[in-house]
């Protein structure tokens, strides 16, 4: 055991993420002892504030960082090695703090449902009970929905800056204890919700055990936590292979389950249809780009020499989670299940992008590189996420949200607009040109036929074709079915909700039109630092 | 423009020149040549004032436009004409080398390396065209005035007639081949519409469409050379692809050669494209007389000597030319025999005719010249006896059936003089224009090719034949005129027309005096080296103008001598039944083209319901199957999630290990 250095910490780079952690803190003591009626507006203050000046911080940091000493790639490992802050790292923070930031707007939604948020106004009150009815009447709502949004942030952001399979854990559960709670506290359909979040927080902290086991056996294999470390070892194949694979394995449960690849979505159609639709937007965004995020420093840093062991893994699962995502989603008669199966299978073809690793000798010169078209793909798919779900949440009748598919029959007559603009996102989802969603698809289908997986590129393009099927079906049912009853009910949301929209409508078709600014700044972002 | 620029795309290896002259017009003429684009644009505006600009007016405006419109419509082709003579005169002073003249109108699209100039090119040939156009064009709308007074819509036609004349003269004054293109197309549009002018009756409706859809097979073949000839050359001007033909290679030019070939066909009614000439005989007799006998049907022979500087280059187009020209010649001398519709029997002579232009075109250098000798001759005596036919049929009630006709000459004493002349001039009677032309190229014809000769010799003496059937029927033979039909002269605004005309056919052969029009368009063609003809000149005439003779005698004793019937007689050879149904042109077409066709969309139509549809209708059907299965899986139990992600953890494993140590 070597001696206890005491680590370094550099402030400057490490700034972004320490915003967030101390506006989370101070969230909680704002939640202590600020009166219960200016709590609202203090913390939707704290938490922009926050995330814009770590927002700031990124952006400060991307024009500073600077070159790594291997000389390949832009960064610096902070806090004695175990945080890699490096290109992939700021653009994954930038875009997480984006998605934040519109996470905190439909946070703060209250017009939609009569001056209220869409959180439960008492949590602890028993549905059903005196003590819920009452807390209803005095409009009560929680607020802590901000402080914990911050911590999953804070996780979003370390978990794929970890550079250790340590740090990584922490992140993963930093980022995932407060989704859980969030799942928790729809203000309507409370059991649906309670239910959602105890069978997220059962099944996740099950795959954690998955993803702790696998850490300690590639410890066991490498002799160390580090990435660099682990790499090295890979490298020079020291120790016994079977303790590598199986370790690889168990850690992939763990990330795949994040990302809700097939077989491990069981959870995301429920949690997605019981959670708030506010939190859903946010999870459903961001989980996915700190997932991924992580998923290919842990697979391209720490087992990238060993990349045809876990390749062919990766191949069947997101073969299936094209497949299975498409498929399930055609017969969803829930809108919120049917985007919940559409993000499986977006898991699957991002992990298409991921599997198209090359070595760096490879790559043609103007080629981009997988993890370009990954984080492109990223950007385009949680802009057009997060859009969707914050349509979802106008359409309303009298229990609330409507998110029956039938109910949205006859919305195109009812309100053109709204149906315009989930029709554009549906089409965006789907992959077609003019949307950003179709050169991302492009993006992560050519990078893995670069690197011969042509077999899941035909597949993927079958699922496609399958996914074209379900979204048109969406919009079929909007134009041209026959409402139900009085037909659907569009709210009129407050300036949050619309600019959330508007935004995630802009950035999609301009991703469409005109992707060179975004995938020359995934290609400025450049190489993870080894 | 400079046009020695293209040939950076592809360098002129030494001596590498073609045999064509190479067209390098002379664009800074100036003077009266900087006008050019108004013989163009003249009939333009006509056609834009009657046909863009009449129908928005109103009241008495309008009223006096459709009036009087008819007149605007004459007085552009005439002004268009005075030009296209001053021009001729003003080209006829400049030195033989220095006939090109061009002009850059502006630039028509560019894009990539592809640029296309609105660019003119008036050379002899394109000259004489110019004068055959707007002059028979001034004579048929003059004509027209007389023939179409009754018509509620004779400013419309006016405007097409213009809108033919202007699409005409881009298609000869273009100096590249997508303007020509333009051009070509717009004749087309112009024929489309003029064949169905009278789209009340059904027949003239078919027909313009049937003119229209077998046109666009021709186009097809014009369209594709042009993109072969851009993707070969990289340019469509006549300069750059004259200029670089000869870099080409074998199989390319022979493309070249048969792809324009084939749009040749389309327009200039060659077997086998030749099926919609006969129908389109629908359109009023001006129509027929300007465009489907003297003008747009001879464009096919325009383009082939145009494109001279391919054809020298590729001897397998030029024969395939040769051979489709000889067919035609007969096919269509053929239908002429059998024809008793006055207008279609004159068709079936016009396919046979421009088989003779063709002929000649497909010689080469020999042949160019002659082919437009006979495109000029042929272009006075066809309109003069197409519009002498519409003078016949103006006093017989608008009946063309011959066989209603007889002893016309007494009662038209005008229209009969002026008809025999054009009559004579075709047969080829000593001395009148067809004689010097047709003279010129079967006499080429048998210098090269003893077997394509006696062919077109052959077509001769059935030229004579139904020519002569022709005139008996209709100016001789006994009165077989309907009960109420008295015929009359036509007033003096169609017969002056007629007179000129006929004066034309009567001295069209000046042009070859001193072989001057070889002279002429030897810029253009290029020097021809002159084969010896088998037997002297002169004892070919002879055998030519004997043959006539034959023919001309053979009519007498089987039409003249005997009683024409008024119904056709049903129990007649197989040979003249073949040629009443047009040589079976229709049937061929309907069996190798239509017939399939329609079968082809029908398969594809039953293909598309249960193929296509049902893969698609039971591939989604599946997969809906498919999806309520699996929904089972997801049963809201977390307890068999967990089983799964257990399951889901062990494969992951399970799988690495087995793939890697296996």
């Amino acid at each position: 055991m070597t001696d206890f250095v005491k680590p370094t910490i550099d402030y400057f780079e490490l700034w972004p993420l320490l915003v967030v952690f101390g506006v989370a803190c101070l969230g909680v003591v704002v939640e202590a002892f600020l009166p219960r009626t200016v709590r609202y507006t203090a913390q939707v203050v704290l938490a922009l504030a926050g995330l814009v000046l770590a927002l700031v911080g990124v952006v400060l940091v991307a024009q500073d960082v600077k070159t790594y000493e291997d000389g390949a790639a832009r960064g610096v490992l902070a806090v004695g090695g175990t945080i890699a802050i490096d290109g992939p790292s700021l653009f994954i923070w930038g875009l997480v703090l984006a998605l934040a930031i519109a996470g905190v707007l439909l946070f703060a939604e209250r017009h939609l449902d009569g001056g209220v948020s869409a959180f439960a106004g008492q949590a602890a009150a028993v549905p059903g009970t005196d003590a819920e009815t009452a807390a209803i009447a005095a409009n009560r709502e929680h607020t802590e929905v901000y402080p914990l949004m911050m911590f999953a942030v804070f996780g979003m952001m370390l978990f794929p800056a970890a550079n250790d399979l340590l740090t990584m854990f922490v992140g993963l559960e930093v980022l995932s204890l407060p989704l859980y709670l969030l799942s928790g506290l729809a203000r309507r359909r409370r059991l649906l919700s309670q239910e959602a979040a105890l069978k997220y927080f059962l099944l996740g902290a099950f795959s954690s055990g998955f993803f702790l086991y696998g850490a300690a056996l590639i410890y066991g294999y490498a002799g160390s936590m580090d990435f660099a470390a682990i790499n090295e070892a890979v490298r020079n194949d020291v120790g016994s292979s079977s303790l590598l694979l199986i370790g690889t394995g168990l850690l992939s449960v763990g990330l795949l389950f994040k990302v809700g690849a097939v077989p491990f979505q069981a959870w995301t159609p429920d949690v997605y249809q019981g959670a708030p639709t506010p939190v859903v937007a946010f999870m459903a965004a961001g989980t996915k780009v700190a997932a991924f995020g992580a998923m290919l420093r842990l697979f391209y840093v720490a087992l990238g020499a060993d990349r045809w062991s876990w390749q062919p893994m990766l191949w069947i699962i997101a073969i299936l989670s094209m497949f299975v995502g498409a498929v399930l989603a055609i017969t969803q008669d829930d809108i919120k299940r049917l985007l919940a199966y559409s993000s499986v299978a977006h898991t699957g073809f991002i992990l298409v992008g991921v599997l198209g690793l090359q070595a760096a000798g490879d790559l043609a010169a103007d080629e981009i590189t997988s993890l370009q078209a990954v984080l492109f793909y990223l950007a385009t798919y949680a802009f057009a996420t997060i859009g969707a779900f914050a349509v979802v949440s106008l359409v309303r009748d009298g229990g609330g949200e409507t998110t029956a598919l039938e109910r949205w029959a006859g919305l195109g007559k009812e309100s053109p607009v709204v149906a315009a603009v989930f029709a554009f996102f549906l089409l965006a989802l789907a992959g077609i040109p003019l949307t950003a969603g179709f050169v991302g698809k492009l993006a992560v289908f050519s990078v893995a036929l670069a690197a011969g997986a042509w077999p899941v590129v035909v597949a993927a393009i079958m699922a496609s074709i399958i996914a074209v099927f379900l979204y048109v079906r969406v919009i079929k049912v909007m134009y041209f079915d026959e409402p139900v009853g009085d037909g659907p009910s569009v709210a009129y949301p407050s300036v949050l909700t619309a600019t959330t929209i508007a935004v995630g409508a802009a950035i999609t078709l301009v991703l469409g039109i005109l992707p060179g600014p975004v995938l020359d700044l995934a290609a400025v972002a450049g190489e993870f630092i080894r | 423009m400079n046009l020695l620029s293209h040939s950076v795309l592809l360098p002129l290896a030494e001596g590498g020149a073609s045999h064509a002259p190479v067209v390098a017009p002379d664009t800074a003429a100036g003077g009266v040549f900087d006008l050019l684009w108004l013989v163009i644009g003249l009939p333009l505006l006509g056609a834009f004032l009657l046909l863009g600009v009449a129908p928005f007016l109103r009241g008495s405006l309008k009223a006096s436009v459709d009036k009087h419109g008819h007149l605007l419509g004459t007085a552009t082709a005439v002004l268009s004409f005075v030009l296209s003579l001053v021009l001729f005169l003003s080209l006829l002073g400049r030195d033989a080398e220095e006939r090109q003249v061009g002009q850059h109108l502006w630039t028509w699209f560019e894009t990539g390396s592809l640029r296309v100039g609105m660019d003119l090119l008036y050379d002899p040939l394109a000259a004489l065209f110019l004068l055959l156009i707007t002059g028979v064009g001034s004579l048929i709308h003059v004509y027209a005035i007389g023939y179409m007074e009754h018509d509620p819509r004779r400013r419309r036609f006016f405007g097409y007639l213009n809108l033919f004349v202007a699409a005409m003269l881009t298609l000869i004054l273009s100096a590249n081949f997508v303007g020509l293109f333009l051009g070509w197309e717009g004749v087309g549009l112009a024929s489309y519409l003029l064949i169905g002018f009278w789209q009340h009756k059904p027949s003239a409706a078919a027909a313009a469409k049937k003119a229209f859809v077998i046109n666009r097979v021709g186009d097809i073949g014009l369209s594709l050379a042009i993109a072969l000839m851009f993707a070969t050359f990289g340019t469509t001007d006549f300069g750059g692809v004259s200029e670089l033909a000869g870099e080409a290679d074998q199989a390319t030019l022979n493309a070249l050669g048969l792809l324009l070939l084939l749009g040749a066909c389309g327009k200039s009614a060659q077997v086998p494209l030749q099926a919609w000439l006969l129908d389109a005989m629908e359109g009023p007799t001006p129509v027929s007389a300007l465009i489907h006998a003297a003008t747009m049907v001879t464009a096919g022979v325009y383009l082939v000597v145009r494109s001279n500087f391919i054809y020298e280059l590729t001897p397998v187009a030029q024969t395939a030319v040769v051979v489709v020209a000889t067919v035609t010649l007969l096919w269509g001398a053929v239908l002429g025999c059998a024809k008793d519709d006055i207008k279609k029997a004159l068709a079936g002579s016009t396919m046979s005719q421009i088989g003779y232009m063709m002929l000649a075109a497909g010689l080469g250098p020999v042949g160019y010249p002659f082919a437009i000798f006979h495109l000029l001759t042929h272009g006075f005596f066809k309109a003069n006896m197409f519009l002498g036919a519409g003078s016949v049929m103006h006093g017989m009630n608008d009946d063309v059936d011959m066989r209603h006709y007889g002893a016309l000459n007494k009662a038209m004493p005008v229209t009969f003089i002026t008809f025999a002349m054009g009559y004579l001039a075709i047969i080829g009677f000593p001395g009148f224009s067809g004689f010097w032309s047709k003279d010129k190229i079967i006499e080429s014809a048998l210098a090269d090719n003893l077997l394509v000769g006696l062919l077109a010799l052959l077509g001769a003496g059935i030229t004579a034949f139904y020519m002569t059937r022709l005139m008996l029927m209709t100016f001789f033979t006994s009165k077989r005129w309907e009960a109420d039909v008295h015929p009359h002269e036509s007033p003096k605004v169609m017969t002056v027309p007629l007179i000129v005309l006929a004066a034309l056919s009567v001295l069209g052969g000046v042009l070859l005096l001193g072989d001057w029009i070889v002279t002429w368009l030897e810029p253009v063609t290029g020097h021809a080296e002159h084969h010896e003809p088998p037997l002297p000149a002169i004892v070919i005439t002879l055998i030519i103008t004997a043959v006539v003779a034959l023919g001309v005698a053979a009519a007498w004793f089987l039409v003249g001598k005997r009683e024409v019937p008024r119904e056709a007689p049903q129990d007649v050879s197989f040979a003249t039944r073949a040629a009443r149904a047009d040589l079976y042109g229709d049937a061929i077409n309907d069996a190798v083209v239509v017939r399939p066709g329609v079968g082809l969309v029908g398969g594809l139509t039953a293909f598309d319901r249960g193929g296509v549809d049902g893969t698609v209708m039971g591939g989604a059907a599946a997969l809906g199957g498919i999806s309520t299965l699996l929904r089972r899986v997801q049963n809201g139990f977390v307890r068999s999630y967990a089983l799964s992600l257990l399951g889901g953890a062990l494969l992951v494993v399970l799988a690495l290990l087995a793939v890697n140590l296996g």
